[in-house]
């Protein structure tokens, strides 16, 4: 398909930074469309209770990330969701995105806001065993495993506390951390090691799962001593973190070491008219209110941007 | 109930007169976690192109649902959420935690055809 519109501005991602990009975008009367390689909502709408959302009481992420994404297409922004990015230019005038491999958009001003996604071990079996005693969240899947042993991965306090809540549960806790110290805040690093269920494996990470229908165990590796032992349990919960989803701009847009992308106080990227917003963009916090803010002075400064091309154009047509 | 824009299974009965009325059906058991919204947003999203399957969502908590939860075909399954799939009436894949775009259609395409 080939849509012919150039559109004012498009936006990668349709979480909370790209959903509030989008309504001041097309608040601001600047045709707009997000095209989002998941469920719009991204992060957000996968947060059970958001209640620090100032002006809100107490809602659920899906609940708040739909009313965003209403509020979006209501001012008369496109959304297109679950869909694979091909391809971009981004350094020309007009800017231009592939998705799919076949169909093309293109745009004054690109916002980069593909937000991140839980990291994975990588490791042999992870695959075959999800949702057969692998899992990545603890509310979801922890009660398939009353009294049963299992494992949680991750020195943080997303680790840390979903430890001692799998407790209620499972009848011994192993938390597999990789350094020799926890990343996690002191009261969380306390109730883990207070809890008599839990016990640790410092320095220590996971080869590889075993099983045959069901996970059975996972061979750890101390990486201090090199040693190797198999943990026979029937559950692993894995928490290290999440990775911004930018590798696909790696050559394209400048990025840190960690694939973050770099912005200035205004949310440009190093090319004109592209900017970043949201969990992909380096920062010290990651909180649904501080990706609105990114959302909000992106679309801000894309706004500018386009308004000075037209200016230009009027001017240009004019003379 | 969940809170999606999807059909709501409330019943047993429900579930059973849904996959036999409807040839091909997918219905996602779970709760609104994050392994389950996700697949109710890519359900959502097919709607419109997969005309010919009905999609559907059942609570995970709902006692009815053991009609989901007990089926042989989801016996080991640890993640949630259970999703299912049947053709004239019977289970002919089911599967456990999150699953992608791709891993969906694959399915939908496998087993009741590719969209025309």
């Amino acid at each position: 398909m080939k849509d012919d519109t150039i559109y004012d501005v498009i936006i990668l991602g349709a979480g909370a930074a790209g959903l509030a990009a989008g309504i001041y975008t097309s608040r601001a009367k600047l045709s707009t469309l997000i095209l989002n390689e998941g469920t719009p909502g991204g992060q957000l709408v996968l947060t059970h209770e958001i209640a620090n959302y100032p002006g809100v009481e107490s809602t659920s992420g899906y609940q708040l990330g739909n009313i965003m994404k209403k509020q979006a297409k209501s001012f008369g922004c496109k959304i297109k969701s679950n869909l694979h990015i091909t391809a971009v230019d981004l350094k020309s005038e007009t800017k231009t995105v592939e998705v799919n491999g076949k169909d093309t958009y293109a745009a004054h001003t690109v916002i980069l806001a593909p937000g991140g996604r839980p990291r994975m071990l990588n490791v042999p079996g992870e695959e075959e065993f999800k949702g057969r005693g692998i899992s990545y969240c603890a509310t979801c899947d922890g009660d398939f495993f009353q009294d049963k042993e299992i494992i949680v991965v991750g020195g943080g306090n997303s680790a840390l506390e979903e430890a001692v809540s799998l407790t209620k549960y499972a009848s011994k806790v192993t938390i597999v951390h990789q350094f020799d110290h926890f990343q996690g805040f002191e009261h969380a690093i306390r109730d883990a090691r207070e809890n008599e269920k839990i016990e640790f494996e410092m320095e220590s990470m996971i080869q590889e799962f075993i099983g045959n229908e069901n996970l059975e165990a996972a061979r750890v590796k101390n990486m201090r001593t090199g040693e190797e032992k198999i943990i026979n349990v029937e559950g692993t919960f894995i928490f290290i973190g999440y990775v911004p989803n930018t590798a696909f701009f790696k050559d394209v847009v400048e990025l840190n070491e960690y694939g973050e992308l770099l912005t200035d106080d205004r949310m440009k990227t190093n090319i004109p008219g592209v900017y970043g917003a949201g969990d992909s963009v380096k920062k010290p916090y990651r909180q649904v209110t501080t990706a609105v803010a990114d959302g909000t002075i992106a679309a801000l400064s894309a706004a500018e941007y386009v308004n000075e091309i037209k200016r230009k154009q009027k001017d240009l047509s004019e003379a | 109930m969940l809170q999606t824009n999807l059909k709501h299974i409330m019943t047993a009965d429900e579930h059973q007169k849904f996959i036999e009325e409807n040839d091909n059906v997918m219905i996602c058991c779970g709760r609104m976690g994050p392994m389950c919204v996700p697949v109710y947003g890519i359900m959502e999203e097919l709607e419109d192109d997969y005309t010919h399957v009905t999609f559907a969502d059942m609570e995970f908590d709902n006692p009815e649902s053991a009609v989901i939860r007990n089926a042989p075909e989801c016996r080991g399954f640890m993640g949630l959420p259970f999703t299912v799939y049947y053709k004239n009436g019977k289970l002919v894949k089911a599967t456990s935690s999150i699953q992608s775009m791709d891993q969906v259609t694959a399915i939908l395409n496998e087993q009741f055809g590719e969209p025309k």
